[in-house]
Parts: structure tokens; sequence; C-alpha cells
């Protein structure tokens, strides 16, 4: 009998749901994930198997609730914190910044923190700008958190268990454009891990870097492209904090040429860090300029022509891909 | 000149065109050509040296007399008088 | 404005040692005179200008070293505007004041004109950085590659390709340069100057005969030549000679072979792009091996329109250089067939690997007396020597090659017309 379909939801729900299985310091809490069952249903029906303690609805205070979190976490509990969109992350950031990535250093290593905040990121659902920017790069930036950017289904289901297990602040980032995505759930797969890239498509002539919800595009872009003949591998980061450079490295300094795929703005992006590092720790393989594919420099359009217009797409990466290895076409 | 002293005199041509080349340690009877490793261009620009050094003719036919250290040494001290 | 630039000293060079300038700023510089000392993994060598013109500008420092191509100087040609004097910048002040004499000086340095902007990078053509480093790797000049890439870029792929279609210029396994500080100036002066490195001549030898073995299919002729004649012709002339004007064997089977290559031109010549260059002149490279292992295979130029002892003075001179430094640049890099002979106590016959892109070597073994039938028929003892002849196969056949020992042979055999 051939496994059952699943979706991505389905998959950061079961990862929960395991983690409260096996651990009773475990609970989940943010903003409509208990009655509601989370504003993109990834929580549902976790309330009644869980009951109130366990699956705790939050005032609207990103800022209160991830600091209980990180109070919860010093005092020995297992939380994971929704919060809705990483927008609203942000009025948690003094508590993400400045208290859970910096408290085990501060303390000397006295205090872990062994938090997972979960929330969406990305566009594409015409949630306007308030709601559909990837800001998961600038949380990359901080020294002290792990991010993760699971963009398969099976790194949805088993990326949250590690991260559980980790004693430092993990940030977990699920593209809104994943969570209908379906398939089979790998069964030889257990188990993951939150440190390595994955090369998600082998290629020889060109390295496509990206995460999350780009992913499945880049995966399209690169079909395109084998259709012309031109053999792109595609990498998709998972761990966007700390950077799998040895990945990213050896495949560059193979195929030579490198496009990065970063639904986050160009301007200082973690793009702009993965080229960085290609350039400086394997410009003299390199033999054609990096490329990037990101987000239009625009507070998200609402309008779905102008939002699809601002997002990275197939169409458009594969277009990069082509400056570098047709530039006459 | 004594033989010594045309010794020295050999001993120093040599020094310009094998430096690494020590006189002393080839036998009397040995081939100086082998000893010392002296392709024909050596063997001639020490010709060309003796020649200039000691202002003596040494006739191609020679050339056979002057292959063993002894027979060198011997065949200068006849040439210089000596 | 011309650029003295880092010369090629054959295609396996990739990089050369600044060791001593022998020009400064101001000197005045005619072709083919020696400029420069740099040090090669063949030794150091008596670089040449091939501009004519006025140092302006020394551009590297004794002990630098840098790859083959990198500007070293600025030549200012004749009558070209010195750049200190650009028109842009003011005309210095006239003589200070009399008025002021004192104060004239800070006057002047006031009012001296600013030092003129450096002058602004040339454009060359878009190189991506694997394929500059590839180009060197493969000794291919970038300026013959068309570029294919991202704004006409030249790729990896453009210098193989260029690298494929000329034989000459296929890759050497030449590591990447592992960038070693370069000794300080005082250092390469302490050594000998006129030294070379012998794990660095290793690693060119090695470098260029593993390319030529693994580029070029050799073919193999040779046969036995009587040099009863020679010889006694070389005793006749050297008996009437003091040492100094005395000519060795060699000169003969030197100038045997470029006479014969006058008839056989198909053999003097390179193997680059795809086909068969011929050489600008019958220039002869001499293989000498070097005092401690190595060995390098100068250039005598002109060798067939040369008299003998014009051609023996070179010789000399050039083993003497070659065992002592000093060698030339158009010495070492334009030898168009090269010769290896084992001299009297070598072995009697020899192999040769040919010198990419050269197309053809030519091997003499000792000089020995064997068992020779003369025209009668009897059996007398004569001195013989074995020439043999390795050539490139794409180049010419057997045939030819033949014929090319023939002419040599024949040469030999009329010692006095040589």
């Amino acid at each position: 009998m051939s496994a059952p379909t699943t979706t991505y939801r389905e998959c950061c729900k079961q990862a929960i749901r395991a983690a409260l299985l096996a651990d009773p310091r475990v609970f989940l809490m943010g903003e409509d994930v208990g009655r509601y069952g989370g504003c993109y249903a990834v929580s549902k029906g976790l309330l009644d198997e869980f009951g109130p303690e366990r699956i705790r609805d939050t005032p609207l205070s990103e800022s209160a609730f991830v600091g209980a979190g990180i109070g919860a976490a010093i005092a020995g509990m297992r939380p994971i914190v929704e919060i809705m969109t990483v927008n609203f992350s942000l009025l948690a950031l003094d508590q993400i910044l400045n208290n859970a990535a910096t408290i085990p250093h501060m303390s000397g290593g006295q205090f872990a923190i062994p938090l997972v905040i979960r929330m969406a990121t990305g566009g594409g659902r015409q949630l306007a700008a308030q709601h559909s920017h990837s800001l998961e790069g600038w949380y990359a930036h901080i020294p002290g958190l792990k991010i993760l950017a699971p963009a398969t289904l099976e790194d949805a289901r088993y990326m949250l268990a590690p991260a559980l297990l980790d004693p430092n602040p993990v940030l977990i980032f699920e593209h809104i454009m994943l969570y209908n995505l379906e398939g089979v759930l790998d069964p030889a797969v257990t188990s993951v891990d939150i440190e390595h890239a994955a090369i998600r498509r082998p290629g020889r002539d060109v390295t496509l870097v990206t995460y999350g919800g780009s992913l499945p595009e880049t995966l399209a872009a690169a079909e395109t492209l084998a259709r012309e003949g031109i053999e792109a591998e595609v990498i998709d980061l998972r761990v966007l904090r700390p950077l799998d450079e040895a990945t990213i490295l050896e495949s560059v300094r193979r195929t030579r040429r490198c496009v990065i795929v970063d639904e986050g703005w160009r301007s200082g992006s973690l793009s702009a860090e993965i080229g960085m590092r290609i350039a400086e720790q394997a410009f003299y393989e390199l033999d054609a300029p990096l490329r990037r594919v990101c987000s239009a420099e625009v507070p998200m359009p609402y309008a779905g022509h102008l939002e699809r217009a601002a997002l990275p797409n197939r169409e458009r990466i594969a277009a990069a891909v082509r400056t570098l290895l047709r530039p006459g076409s | 000149m004594t033989r010594e002293e045309l010794e020295r005199v050999v001993a120093d041509v040599l020094a310009g065109i094998a430096p690494e080349a020590d006189l002393a340690s080839v036998k009397p009877a040995e081939d100086l050509r082998e000893a010392l490793d002296l392709d024909s261009m050596d063997f001639l620009n020490l010709v060309i040296g003796l020649h200039e050094r000691l202002g003596i003719d040494i006739p191609e036919a020679d050339y056979p007399k002057l292959f063993s250290k002894e027979g060198l040494l011997a065949y200068l001290v006849t040439k210089t008088g000596g | 404005m011309g650029l003295f630039r880092m010369p090629s000293l054959g295609a396996d060079m990739e990089a050369g040692t600044l060791v001593e300038w022998l020009v400064k700023p101001g000197d005045s510089v005619k072709r083919g005179q020696v400029v420069a000392v740099v040090e090669t993994q063949k030794g150091a060598i008596e670089v040449e200008c091939f501009e004519e013109g006025t140092v302006e500008e020394l551009l590297l420092a004794p002990g630098q070293k840098v790859p083959v191509e990198t500007p070293m100087a600025r030549i200012r040609a004749p009558g070209e505007v010195p750049a200190a004097a650009a028109p842009a910048a003011p005309p210095p002040p006239a003589a200070a004041p009399a008025a002021a004499p004192r104060e004239a000086p800070s006057v002047a340095k006031a009012a001296a004109p600013p030092p003129p902007p450096p002058p602004a990078p040339t454009a060359g053509p878009k190189v991506s950085p694997a394929a500059r480093r590839r180009a060197l790797e493969l000794g291919v000049p970038l300026d013959r590659i068309h570029g294919t890439g991202p704004d006409g870029a030249i790729t990896v792929a453009d210098v193989e390709a260029a690298a494929r279609g000329a034989a000459a210029e296929a890759p050497t396994p030449a590591p990447a340069p592992a960038g070693p500080v370069s000794p300080k100036a005082e250092a390469v002066r302490a050594a000998p100057r006129r030294g070379f490195d012998p794990v660095e001549m290793r690693k060119a030898i090695a470098a260029a005969m593993s390319r030529s073995k693994r580029e070029i299919p050799h073919y193999y002729l040779a046969t036995t030549v009587e040099m009863a004649r020679a010889l006694a012709f070389l005793e006749a002339v050297n008996r009437e000679r003091p040492p100094p004007e005395r000519l060795l064997p060699a000169v003969l089977l030197l100038k045997a072979t470029a006479l014969a290559l006058r008839e056989v031109p198909e053999l003097n010549g390179f193997w680059v792009e795809g086909g068969f260059r011929p050489g600008p002149g019958i220039h002869l490279g001499w293989a000498i091996s070097l005092r401690g292992g190595g060995l390098v295979a100068p250039a005598i130029h002109d060798v067939d329109a040369r008299p003998l002892p014009e051609l023996m003075a070179a010789l000399r001179d050039l083993v003497g250089r070659a065992r002592n430094g000093g060698l030339k640049s158009s010495e070492l890099a334009d030898a168009t067939l090269t010769i290896t002979s084992l001299g009297e106590r070598g072995a009697e016959a020899v192999l040769p690997v040919i010198y990419p892109p050269q197309v053809a070597m030519v091997g003499f073994g000792a000089i020995v007396r064997r068992p020779w039938v003369d025209d009668e028929g009897g059996l007398v003892a004569r001195p013989v020597v074995q020439v043999s002849l390795a050539a490139d196969h794409r180049a010419s056949d057997g045939h030819l090659g033949s014929r090319f020992l023939a002419a040599i042979a024949d040469h030999l055999q009329r010692p006095e017309s040589l």
C-alpha cells in the first residue's frame, strides 16, 4: 500500500503533535492557536487533543507572549511560540534580539533558552504590505539565533524536534505558499538535521541557491532550463543561520556560476551575504558574474498582478540563468 | 713552472668551467672528463684556458695526452719547459 | 605609450620574478636592448625590450613576482608627450619674481602643479576570474580569444576551446599558483643572481615534457652517418687554429641540421591552432645540460646563414651563459627546432622528446668508431654518428622525415660546404 498524500500544513501539525506527545515540557502558545485552530490552521484540533494548558491562546501582544516564552524556556519548559506572520514579529523584536538571542551569552551560559518560535512568512496570497514580507534574512543577521526555513514535507515534519532539543532559540519560518503543498511524506525519512543545506537537484551548469517558498519556483525554473539543455543545480539552504557555506561553495566551484533566489528585498539581504561569501572564497572559480533574483524593493502590493510582478518566479529565475549561459538569447 | 704551480693553474681554469669540480680529488690515472663530468665543450674551454694562461700551443692531436690528470700535468711541465 | 610586459619565455612559463632593472626612468631604450633581469623556472633571464622610446615609469620593484603579461614598465614612444607634462597640467611658474627673492621658494612650492592623476586603467576584454586563471594555466593569450559570456566576457569554455583549437596552447598540468610571498629584493640579490632553482626547473621540464608526450604523436626515425670526412675536415681546420678558434664536431652537426631544414622547411616551425606555422627563420635550440641536473635549450639564430667560426663562438657563448645564467629572453622563446647532441661521452643514440610547440627534434649520439662497409665493399673501422629524428605526426610523415635525415647525412659528407 502506498503512503497517503499529505500536506505541508499537516506535516507542521504532526510535528507539533509529536513534540507534545514526546515531552510534557512542550507547549504551544500564540494568537488564535487554540480555539481558532491557528491563522493558517496548523494547530486545528490540537486544543481538543491536548487541552488549554498546552495549547494556549494569547492576547494580541507579541512582545508579551514571546517574552513569556523566553521566561518559560529559561525556567525549563520547551515552548513553541507561534507568531501569526513575520511582520508582526517586529513587535517582539526586542524580546527576540535583546533577550532570547542575548541572555545565554550575557549569563555566561547559565541560562539556556530552548525556545522555538514559528512564524509564517512571504507573499503570494494578496495579504498586502503588512502581512507578506520575507524578513527572515534580518533574523539571520543575529548571532545567538538559529534560523530554519523548511521547504519540503520532510523538513516541515521533522525540523521541529531537533529545534526543540537545541539549547538556543530557534526560529522556524513557514512560507505561506507552502502550506498547501501536497505530496507523500518519504517513509524512509524519520529525522532531519538542522545544520546542512541540501542539494534538491543536481546539475553541472549553474548553482541556484534558494530556500523556503522560492524552492518550488526554483525547481520549476530548473526543469524549464533542462529542456533548453542547461542543467541547474538547486540548493535548498534549509538553515539560514548558520549558513552551510561548504555546500554552497562546493557546488559553485563545480558549476562556476551562481544565481541566488531570495524572496527578501535585495538590499542588505541574505542573498547579498551569500553572494559576498562566494566572492570572498570562490572568486577565482567563477566563470560569470553572480546574479540574484529577489523581490522588488517595494512594500508588497495588494493587487494580484502587481504582487506577482514583485515576487521571484520561475520565469525570472530562468531568465537570470540564461543571461549567464546564453547571453545572446 | 713546477708541477704544483701548474696544478694550481689547472684548478683555477677548471673553476671557471665547472665550479664544483675538485681537481685534488681526481686520481692521477683517472680520466678527468669522467671524474669531473666534462663534455667536449668543457674540455675545449680547459684547453683554451691553459693556452691563454700559459701561452702554450696545444695541438688537437695532443688532446689524448691530456685526458688523465697525470698526463695533463706531465704534458704541461714539458711544454712550459719545466 | 607602450607597456613593457612580463614576457612569456616558453609556453610553460606562468610567472616571473623581477630581479633587477637595468634601466631607470628617463633612460632611452631601443628594440632588443636588455632592460631587466627576470628570475624564471629556467633561471635568471635577461629580458629584452621590444619598444623604442624613453622609460617613463617602472611599475615593478625588484623581488615582485607577477604573471606573464603583467605590465612592468611604461615606455614613451619617441615624440610622445611625457605624462607628467600632460596638456591639462598648468605650466610650472616662471622663475621666482625678482622683487621677492626670499619668498620665492615657498611661492614656487605653493604654485607647483599637482601631481598628474594616475592614468586611467585601460579597458581590456572582460574575462571571468576562472577563465583568467585557466588561460594562465593553459598559456593561452587572452587577446586572441572571442568571448561568449555575459557582456561578451571570456569564459572558461572559451579559453578551453581556444586551447583545443591551438594545440600549441593546450593544457599543462601546472598547479594553481600557490602564491608564496615573493622574496624581498634583498633576498633575491643575496642569492646567486644568475643561478636557477633546480626544483623550479624540474617542474618546468616536467610540465613541458608531459605536455609533449600527451599531445604530440611522435614518430621516430634514425640513421647512421659516417663521419670520417667531417672529422678529417675538422682536424685540418683545427690544426691551423689556436685553441680559442677551434671547432667542435657539434658545430658541424648544428650547421648540417640547419642546411637540411632549408631543404625540408616543413619541420622548421610550430604546431599552433590546429596547423603548422613555419618558423620565421632557422633558429635552432641547442639542448644544454646543466651541472647539477636540468637542461635548457636556448636558440641560436639564423644558423643556416652563419659561417662555422661564428656559430662556434655563438655555441660557446650560449653554453657558458646557460650554465652561469644570463640567457636572453629571445633566446629562450623562439627556437624553431631543437637539437640534442649527447657529446663524446654520451650514449650512441637518442630518441628525443619534442619541445612543444615545435614539430620536430633532432638527436645526435656520440661519435664512435664502428665497423663500416666502404664503397668498395671492404669492412673498415670508421667514426659514425647516429642521427635521429622525433617528429610530430600531425605536421609531417615519415617519408618527409627520411628526406630530412638524408639531407643531414649528405651535408655531413660535404663538410667543406658547411
